[in-house]
């Protein structure tokens, strides 16, 4: 799925990565928790996590994640936009619930990672 | 839809607090964040999570959430377990994911 | 891979603003380096582990980073409280993380773990009150 499409399930704003925004993402992955993001071994994995601050930026940037979506109105700083544009990390900013998030993606038909 | 028909239909793995199977579910909410569990899960939700420990029970019970999935295989701690059971709030499991796992209950029963 | 590179930086402890800029700097030396992307990803989730750790339990620290012929050596040398029992530190769960830190994400007892699992040697040493020496070797 490409990532303007998931944009547009999810009805949310891409903050930053437009330019990239027609590349395209086959697994999700949903965690709160940055070490169990970080064990994953897949590349090109969507995160959504509700937790937004510069540690997830960090976290995409080492698992080499391409994109996160922002669940639960999280809103996105400055600094963490900037972070990941060093990295060429897309950033989704989505009002839905992680839950609600899920099951859009699912049902759009992205894969879970495993 | 009642916590052991999700339970059947995901084939979840039930550790403890069975007396709670009967619960009806209103939906779901996925979070490892404590806090934000607290602050915005409603009565009734299905939680799935991937944290263990006991303080997982204790929010559990005070939004009076129907159950709890771990995802990923994980398993609660002995104490969490044992809570659940008096809690009467059933901890299930799955191999799952939590994205995966979320994208089905979504289908199952859709909403929030 | 002609002569070895050796760089240092300094971390923090308490500041998560900063948190993983050591690490970043290194994924990219590794990068600009002819190492395979798999290597450098266990290298960097390593690093970056035991950065946060660095960050969240001790006052100051500093890694020091050395790529040789045939490893990659990452050596995180902090002050701090020290662990007490590295064996109970190395069980998964196992955290003392204060409950700030696990709202940041991190403190679920996932950490020392996933930098075994990455990691082809992992050398831990720590005196309480003084501080812990992490060393993570992955080779090439």
């Amino acid at each position: 799925m490409k990532v303007n499409e998931i944009v547009r399930v999810l009805d949310g704003r891409l903050l930053c990565g437009s330019e990239r925004s027609d590349y395209t993402i086959d697994v999700a992955f949903a965690s709160d928790l940055m070490s169990d993001v970080l064990t994953l071994v897949n590349d090109n994995v969507l995160l959504i996590t509700g937790l937004a601050n510069l540690q997830t930026i960090r976290t995409a940037e080492m698992s080499d994640i391409n994109c996160i979506v922002f669940a639960r109105n999280k809103k996105v700083s400055q600094e963490m936009v900037s972070l990941a544009e060093e990295s060429g990390i897309s950033l989704i900013e989505c009002r839905y619930s992680v839950f609600r998030t899920c099951g859009l993606l699912y049902q759009a038909g992205v894969k879970p990672v495993f | 839809m009642k916590v052991s028909d999700i339970s059947n239909a995901l084939e979840l793995q039930i550790f403890s607090g069975s007396k709670g199977l009967d619960g009806e579910v209103r939906g779901g909410y996925v979070s490892d964040l404590l806090s934000d569990v607290m602050g915005n899960a409603d009565a009734g939700h299905i939680w799935i999570t991937l944290q263990t420990h006991k303080n997982v029970m204790a929010v559990a019970s005070l939004k009076d959430l129907a159950a709890i999935i771990l995802v990923s295989g994980h398993k609660p701690d002995e104490n969490t377990a044992a809570q659940s059971e008096e809690e009467g709030i059933p901890i299930l499991g799955t191999k799952l994911g939590a994205f995966d796992i979320s994208g089905k209950l979504y289908e199952l029963i859709g909403k929030k | 891979m002609d002569g070895a590179l050796h760089y240092e930086y300094n971390v923090e402890g308490g500041d998560f603003s900063r948190a993983g800029y050591a690490s970043s700097q290194i994924k990219k030396v590794l990068k600009g380096m002819n190492i395979d992307p798999g290597v450098i990803k266990r290298a960097v989730v390593a690093c970056y582990e035991a950065e946060v750790n660095v960050v969240a339990h001790a006052y100051s620290g500093a890694v020091y980073f050395d790529v040789e012929s045939n490893l990659i050596r990452i050596v995180f040398k902090d002050e701090g409280p020290g662990i007490e029992d590295i064996e109970l530190a190395m069980t998964e769960g196992f955290s003392t993380a204060s409950t700030a830190v696990r709202e940041m994400g991190f403190g679920a007892g996932m950490g020392l773990s996933n930098m075994k699992r990455n990691a082809d040697r992992l050398n831990i040493k720590s005196e309480v009150e003084r501080g812990t020496t992490v060393e993570i070797i992955i080779n090439i």
